[in-house]
């Protein structure tokens, strides 16, 4: 008898402890731990690895510029692109690095207005991505242009052919939302870091760094005044922010969707665009995280419940991808048209078969092993699974784009793109200028929300009592 | 030699937690003060009830901003399509709400975030690059890990030996007097040097 409640009250306090939701900062950190381990990487020298990092990426960087000036100075025919493929790798690229860009804003205001705490520790850096991943997709619009010095064109200024911008097209419609897109979120990204910069400035030990981190905080003091605007003003900014990360991808997916081209002219295309944005991002994501967090020791910030979350709405949108993949599909069909069927078939079984195969084995097959809970649990496990969807998503574009215009409506004008050496260079010095951002970004600023982080901890709750976590926990989860 | 007086901002009291800082608040704030502040390295709950705070009125300024941002955009596009240059594209009209919308929408966005960042800027008064509190030098952990209270001199309920005695009943710790201009009092990092001139 006494061993059955003795057993029977294991058995509780183990349920107890599976039900119980795992503390967003693990080990009971205090709020000066986490300033310090976070600042630490600000602070203390370079490491070697991040100097030969930096060096490596910043020369691949470098490849950018140098293919720009070879495109501008020669012509856009360096491009493979030629009709009937008049979009190939200049708009996959740009849909690609633009799609990225959506996990920060997702994470930084959807998740922000529907109170999911743990997003506090991955949104200052997925912040950074989105904002350097735009930087990356503005290059390829902005200079598949042609003549780049007529560029604003494209922006309503009064100019000599007295005519001005057709506001029906979808095209203007990308500046816009493209430009709009980057300037709120570097304005949230900047808001966000204040505080934290604030912490720098306290901490320097140098007049420079006092005076550096003291001018881009502003003078902030953390004081009840300034905190109640502060965050009035981060709640809407978390507002404008979720439909403008909704309206982004649906206007980019609109310069497909407007045309009337089989393959592009559906209107699933704004949902299922931004769902696939979602995905890709939440995969950089998790590519960026998991080398840094082993690197910098950050696994009581960023535990394995946040990887696991992020692994989570991987598999999500992926299969929603899944579907909208099958979907499009079944609505050729459905529709009849001979020109629609043709589009989709000549999708999967024509000759870009390898392009539209490695998308499905990358996006809605590879996700599904996030349905094993060791899968999500092994970082190395999720980042070797990540690198599916990243890669994926590039795939996705181009066979939207490329497949849906390689064979026009009339067979003479049929024709097949192979990408030139440029384009190649191109796209993998795009890369470089995003990883080499993102290194100067881990080492001058701090990569994660302290104050907000601080915020999510059993003692900063005024309600708290000290001394009883587990009501803590509860209250906070 | 006389010294000229350093002027008194106020007076400065840490505490321990949140919890604290929050009922000292609710107390001060109860006895009527009016030129206070609490500081901590990030929002309390609930402390803005405490110190008596209405609504901010940022958002205000973002309404104004969206206002802005969506007439903005429907003066610009009506006068360019259908006044300034009309020009038949496509068979379309010269001005339509459909292919309006997005951009109505996405200069209602941009303006509204320049409109709340301007508010934020405003209300706070920022950037203010100094400020009597950073003359305290345990005022630096405020960042890391400080919870602090500050009552200002230039309360009309502020009496130095009462205040000091207040702030110490209400749980305060660490009480200093915080200075305007701190060149005039001796800084134990640089001892002489001020002093000599």
């Amino acid at each position: 008898m006494r061993a059955d409640t003795t057993s029977a009250q294991a058995a509780f306090a183990r349920a107890s402890d599976y039900l119980e939701r795992q503390p967003l900062v693990a080990n009971h950190r205090p709020l000066s731990w986490i300033t310090d381990h976070v600042c630490r990487i600000v602070e203390q020298p370079a490491p070697m690895w991040w100097w030969i990092s930096t060096i490596i990426f910043g020369a691949v960087a470098a490849l950018t510029p140098a293919m720009l000036t070879y495109l501008v100075s020669t012509g856009v025919g360096v491009w493979g692109l030629n009709v009937p493929v008049c979009w190939a790798w200049d708009i996959t690229n740009f849909v690609f690095w633009i799609g990225i860009g959506h996990a920060g804003t997702l994470i930084s205001a959807i998740l922000f207005l529907t109170r999911q705490k743990w997003r506090t520790s991955i949104n200052r850096s997925a912040e950074a991505m989105t904002i350097f991943a735009v930087i990356c997709a503005g290059i390829f619009p902005a200079f598949h242009v042609g003549r780049i010095w007529f560029a604003w064109f494209l922006f309503p200024i009064p100019n000599a052919n007295a005519i001005w911008q057709n506001f029906r097209s979808p095209l203007l419609w990308d500046v816009f939302a493209v430009s709009t897109y980057f300037t709120v979120s570097l304005i949230f990204w900047y808001l966000g870091l204040i505080p934290d910069l604030a912490s720098l400035r306290d901490r320097a030990t140098t007049r420079f760094r006092q005076m550096a981190y003291g001018l881009l905080s502003m003078g902030w003091r953390g004081s009840n005044r300034q905190w109640t605007h502060y965050e009035k003003a981060y709640l809407v900014l978390a507002g404008i922010s979720t439909p403008l990360v909704l309206s982004v991808h649906s206007v980019v997916s609109f310069d497909f969707a407007t045309s009337v081209v089989p393959g592009w002219h559906t209107t699933i295309f704004p949902p299922y665009f931004v769902a696939g944005a979602i995905f890709g991002g939440f995969a950089m994501v998790l590519t960026l995280l998991i080398p840094f967090r082993e690197i910098y020791g950050l696994h009581d910030l960023v535990t394995d419940k946040h990887i696991d979350n992020m692994c989570k709405i991987v598999l999500l949108t992926g299969s929603l991808v899944g579907y909208a993949y099958s979907m499009e599909f079944f609505i050729a069909w459905y529709s009849g048209n001979p020109f629609e069927i043709y589009a989709f078939t000549n999708r999967a079984f024509g000759p870009y078969w390898w392009a539209y195969w490695s998308m499905i084995t990358c996006n809605v097959v590879a996700p599904q092993l996030f349905w094993f809970k060791y899968c999500r649990q092994n970082p190395w496990v999720v980042l070797a699974i990540v690198m599916f969807p990243n890669t994926g998503m590039w795939f996705e574009r181009f066979v939207i784009i490329v497949t849906s215009i390689h064979r026009d409506f009339l067979p003479s004008s049929w024709g097949y793109f192979s990408p030139t050496w440029v384009d190649i260079t191109l796209f993998i010095g795009t890369i470089g200028l995003f990883v080499f951002l993102f290194l100067l970004f881990v080492r001058f600023l701090p990569m994660i929300t302290m104050f907000e982080v601080k915020n999510v901890t059993p003692q900063a709750d005024p309600h708290h009592h000290t001394g009883n976590h587990h009501s803590a926990a509860k209250a906070h989860a | 030699m006389s010294q000229p007086a350093p002027t008194l901002y106020g007076l400065g009291a840490e505490f321990s937690s949140a919890t604290d800082l929050l009922h000292a608040a609710e107390k001060i704030h109860a006895l009527g003060f009016r030129r206070w502040d609490v500081y901590s390295p990030f929002p309390i709950h609930g402390m803005d009830h405490a110190m008596g705070f209405k609504r901010s009125r940022v958002s205000l300024f973002s309404l104004l901003g969206g206002i802005t941002g969506l007439s903005t955009a429907f003066a610009l596009i009506y006068y360019t399509s259908a006044l300034n240059y009309p020009l038949i594209v496509q068979g379309k009209p010269y001005f339509a709400l459909e292919p309006s919308l997005p951009i109505f929408f996405e200069l209602t966005i941009l303006l509204t975030a320049f409109g709340t960042i301007i508010g934020l800027l405003l209300l706070t008064l920022m950037p203010r690059l100094h400020h009597p509190v950073f003359n305290w030098d345990r005022f630096k952990r405020v960042t890391d890990d400080g919870f602090f209270l500050v009552l200002e001199s230039a309360d009309p309920r502020f009496q130095s030996e009462e205040s000091r005695k207040l702030l110490g009943e209400i749980g305060g710790s660490h009480i200093s007097e915080i200075y305007q201009d701190p060149e005039l009092i001796p800084h134990p990092a640089r001892p002489e040097k001020e002093f000599t001139a």
